[in-house]
């Protein structure tokens, strides 16, 4: 290859790195805009939407002000229930679908099998098929409060995480359980001790898709609790919208940013294991 | 596929896990038939009854069906979906499939590009209908319209906010996809005399068809499964009313459909609901189920 080629192959790819930051650009602006229209008073966000909240626009934390205390119900309560939910779901889908992932791959008996391919089929049920019914069960059963709609989420989320696990377990030689259990081990031991810490890359895979699901979700948590009472952070966005007459566009912008901030933070600590866990929760379709 | 069992586990391990059923499986086994199993069954059955309330469900055959196929805003949805989904499937495709391509040249910054295309990935639907609805409002207010003013609007509207969240999703499948394309084959197409175009055409696309087909099918199970991002940006609007006085909500999906035919005005609908539902299970599972086979037939190829 002559010097010329090569040069113009560096061009090539300068001009490719030019193009693609001012793509980069453009696509961080809506992130900007929220930013923007959050300091900016109410009036000015529908007509001045992409300039700087200068001079009388500029609204301070005044926007933030009210949007907290927006309405009948307080944003920071809203926070802590989807943290509360997020967390509880999150842990008891991890615990309780790789112990039953290691007993389906381990035992692997004709009900084990049922139990397994019921739960693929589960992953291509969409939720409006069992919204209704399933949320009347879950109110039946007193499932409708933060601490208890993880069953719920356990129980409609099972699918993807048994799929993952199960897919893993398999990869793990058997040899290593077998000394455990000629040295005394209990199953349950063995399942904690030795099990357990060799499933940590899934944990984390299936933990990020469980995180970022859960704490999205709209109309699950919409349907399932007691909506005066209880409210995640998607529905109270929602319901700025929804109750009141005029929307405050403002107060609306404070609370986005403040509820994109956290995840924005989350994303650049964890990206790696992010991108991972999506890509491989991606293969299930 | 050939029957084969999912694991080696012998008699000696299996026998002491056995009788732990209860401790391993019993949650899992217990929640999945609460969140699925039952409301799954029931809402089958349902489908074919009148009720407002459960327990005073009425079984009436499949009049809950002809009902459903009859109502004009459940098949306007339908197209109305049935287009997203293709539209934001050829779209968002070949733009992840570009951004995918040019990302694994080594270019400088690949690494912020890449943290930057697939962020928008972990803003939830609601939070992104809102942010999208005040940018569409703020360009479209200069014009003395709205994005709910018309359908067009809406609908392109949706897309634009579809490409922004996913192009990064399915970027990230492409580029696992190009990266395991063998290098010596694109050296030999070069070393041949084969042009640019010619290896992305003979030899890359061919080689990444794989992940091509997760993408398709994924983009497409994500058109037609579109709720809170449909639900935020537009709910519907505009409408339009039919010659019988009945309104169309012109830029609703099936899903939003469903949601508003159970929860909406109209009492004693839950029936004709619970049948939409079904109708539409059965739509996004097929495609599900056409996706497994279809990859499941290549590996077998290969």
């Amino acid at each position: 290859m002559g010097a010329h080629t090569l040069s113009a192959e560096k061009r090539r790819k300068n001009i490719l790195s030019v193009v693609l930051a001012i793509i980069s650009v453009i696509y961080v602006l809506p992130v900007l805009a929220v930013v923007l229209n959050s300091f900016k008073l109410n009036t000015f966000v529908k007509t001045h939407t992409f300039s700087l909240p200068t001079g009388e626009m500029w609204a301070g934390f005044s926007n933030f002000i009210t949007g907290m205390t927006f309405g009948s119900y307080p944003f920071w309560k809203s926070v802590c229930y989807s943290v509360v939910i997020t967390v509880l779901s999150t842990g008891l889908i991890l615990l309780c679908t790789s112990m039953a992932a290691w007993y389906i791959a381990r035992v692997d008996s004709k009900i084990c099998r049922i139990i397994y391919y019921l739960c693929v089929f589960s992953m291509v049920v969409p939720f409006q098929m069992v919204m209704y019914t399933l949320s009347k069960t879950a109110d039946s059963l007193h499932l409708n409060t933060p601490w208890t709609i993880p069953v719920v989420y356990l129980g409609f989320g099972a699918g993807l995480a048994i799929f993952m696990f199960v897919g893993f377990v398999k990869s793990i030689p058997l040899e290593i359980e077998e000394a455990a259990s000629i040295d005394g081990c209990s199953p349950v031991r063995t399942y904690f001790s030795v099990v357990m810490p060799m499933l940590k890359p899934t944990m984390i895979s299936v933990g990020i898709l469980e995180i970022m699901w859960v704490w999205n979700d709209y109309l699950l948590p919409y349907l399932v609790l007691d909506i005066n009472e209880y409210r995640t952070i998607p529905i109270h966005i929602q319901y700025l919208k929804g109750s009141y007459g005029t929307v405050d566009l403002g107060a609306t912008m404070a609370l986005i940013l403040l509820s994109i901030i956290p995840v924005i933070i989350f994303y650049l600590t964890c990206q790696k294991h992010i991108i991972k866990g999506v890509a491989a929760g991606a293969v299930k379709g | 596929m050939k029957k084969k069992k999912l694991s080696g586990g012998n008699d000696a391990l299996r026998r002491p896990i056995r009788k732990w059923w209860w401790l391993f499986l019993g949650p899992v086994v217990a929640a999945f038939i609460i969140g699925f199993v039952w409301p799954f069954f029931q809402g089958i059955y349902l489908s074919f009854c009148q009720f407002r309330l459960i327990s005073d469900a009425q079984f009436t055959g499949v009049s809950n069906y002809v009902k459903a196929f009859t109502d004009a805003s459940f098949r306007h949805a339908f197209w109305y979906t049935a287009t997203f989904a293709l539209v934001s499937l050829v779209i968002i495709n070949i733009l992840a499939f570009a951004v995918a391509y040019a990302l694994t040249q080594g270019i400088k910054g690949s690494n912020i590009f890449r943290t930057v295309f697939f962020m928008p990935n972990l803003i939830g639907g609601i939070v992104l209908g809102y942010i999208w609805s005040m940018i569409f409002d703020g360009i479209l207010s200069r014009y003395g319209t709205s994005i709910l003013m018309q359908t067009k609007y809406g609908f392109w509207g949706l897309i634009i906010l579809m490409c922004w969240q996913q192009i990064g999703y399915m970027m990230i499948i492409y580029i696992a996809g190009l990266q395991a394309v063998p290098e010596d084959m694109i050296e030999a197409a070069r070393i041949d005399g084969a042009t640019k175009s010619q290896t992305l055409f003979k030899v890359t696309i061919p080689n990444v068809m794989p992940s091509i087909t997760i993408c398709t099918f994924l983009s497409l199970t994500n058109g037609f499964k579109l709720f809170d991002q449909n639900l935020a940006l537009t709910a519907g609007q505009p409408f339009q009313i039919q010659a019988g006085g009945t309104a169309i909500k012109t830029t609703e999906m099936l899903a939003l459909n469903i949601y508003n035919t159970f929860y909406g005005q109209s009492a004693g609908s839950q029936g004709v609901a619970q049948a939409k539902a079904v109708i539409f299970f059965i739509l996004v599972a097929g495609l599900g189920l056409a996706q497994l086979a279809y990859t499941r037939k290549r590996e077998v190829q290969q």
